[in-house]
C-alpha cells in the first residue's frame, strides 16, 4: 500500500530538520491513540474520545518540536495546565505596535500558540514552522485514518 | 577564533538567533529580514496551493496565512472526529492491528 505521502522528500533545511521529528510525532500520536482506544468503553462518549484525540494531536505536535520553538513551548504550557485548547485565544496585554505590525498581524497572533508574546519578526518565523508542523500532523492523521479504515 | 558562518544552515540559524536576541530593540530588525520571512511564508502557502501565485502584498500573505491556519485547525478537528468514530469499542482488534501497521511504516 502506497503510504509514502506522509513522509515526502525534503527540499530545504527546515524540512530536513522536520524529518526526525516526524517519527517522534507519529509514535507519540499513535501511542496516544492506542491508549484512547484501550480506555474507551461502549459507555464513554464519542465527544470525549474526539476531544482526547484532538488533544493528542496537538500534544504530539508540541512534543515533536519540543522546547526548540516558542509556539511549541506555549502549546506545552497550555497542555500541562490542562487548559482548554482553543484557537483563537483572547489577546493578553497588547504588545507595543512595531514596524510592519498590522491588524492582520494581530489576527495571526491569535492563531499561533504564543503569538501574543512575539514581535513581528519572530511571529513570521514561528508561523512558518507552526504551519509545517500542522500540515505534518494533518497528513499523519489522514494516513492513520486510511490505515484503519482499509 | 572566529567561526565562519557561510553555509545556508548557519545563516538561517543565525538570523533566528539574531531576531531572538534583539526582540526588545525593534530598530535592529531589517526590512530585508522581514521580506525574507514573508517569502518563506508565501512559498509555504504556494506549496499548499493557497492564495495567488504572483508576488502578493504583505497584507494578502498574512490574510492567506491566517485562513490557511484556520483551515488546518478545522482539519484537525474533523480528523479527530472521524478517528473517534473509527476507534469505537466495536472495532477494537482491527483498529489496533491497523495502528500497529502504521507504526511499522
Amino acid at each position: 500500500m502506497e503510504s509514502k505521502s506522509y513522509t515526502t522528500g525534503s527540499r530545504d533545511n527546515a524540512n530536513r530538520n522536520l524529518e526526525g521529528s516526524k517519527t517522534l510525532m507519529a509514535s507519540h500520536f499513535l501511542r496516544a491513540l492506542f491508549r484512547i482506544q484501550q480506555t474507551s468503553t461502549t459507555r464513554s462518549s464519542f465527544a470525549g474520545r474526539r476531544r482526547r484525540i484532538r488533544r493528542a494531536a496537538y500534544a504530539s505536535m508540541a512534543y515533536s518540536a519540543g522546547t526548540r520553538r516558542a509556539w511549541s513551548r506555549a502549546l506545552l504550557r497550555k497542555l500541562r495546565s490542562r487548559a482548554r485548547l482553543r484557537f483563537p485565544r483572547r489577546l493578553s496585554r497588547a504588545a507595543r505596535p512595531q514596524r510592519g505590525d498590522t491588524d492582520q498581524a494581530q489576527v495571526l497572533r491569535k492563531l499561533v500558540p504564543g503569538g501574543p508574546g512575539m514581535d513581528y519578526c519572530k511571529l513570521l518565523e514561528e508561523t512558518a514552522d507552526y504551519i509545517r508542523c500542522l500540515t505534518t500532523q494533518v497528513r499523519l492523521m489522514q494516513t492513520v485514518m486510511d490505515s484503519i479504515s482499509s | 577564533m572566529i567561526a565562519q558562518n557561510s553555509s545556508d544552515t548557519n545563516s538561517q540559524k543565525m538570523s533566528g538567533r539574531r531576531s531572538r536576541s534583539r526582540q526588545s530593540s525593534s530598530g535592529r530588525i531589517t526590512d530585508q529580514q522581514i521580506d525574507d520571512l514573508m517569502s518563506k511564508l508565501q512559498s509555504l502557502l504556494h506549496e499548499a496551493r493557497v492564495g495567488s501565485h504572483d508576488r502578493a502584498s504583505a497584507a494578502k500573505v498574512l490574510q492567506d496565512t491566517c485562513s490557511y491556519i484556520r483551515s488546518l485547525h478545522r482539519e484537525v478537528d474533523d480528523l479527530s472526529e472521524r478517528l473517534s468514530e473509527l476507534l469505537d469499542a466495536e472495532g477494537v482488534s482491527s483498529a489496533q492491528a491497523a495502528i500497529i501497521r502504521s507504526l511499522l511504516m
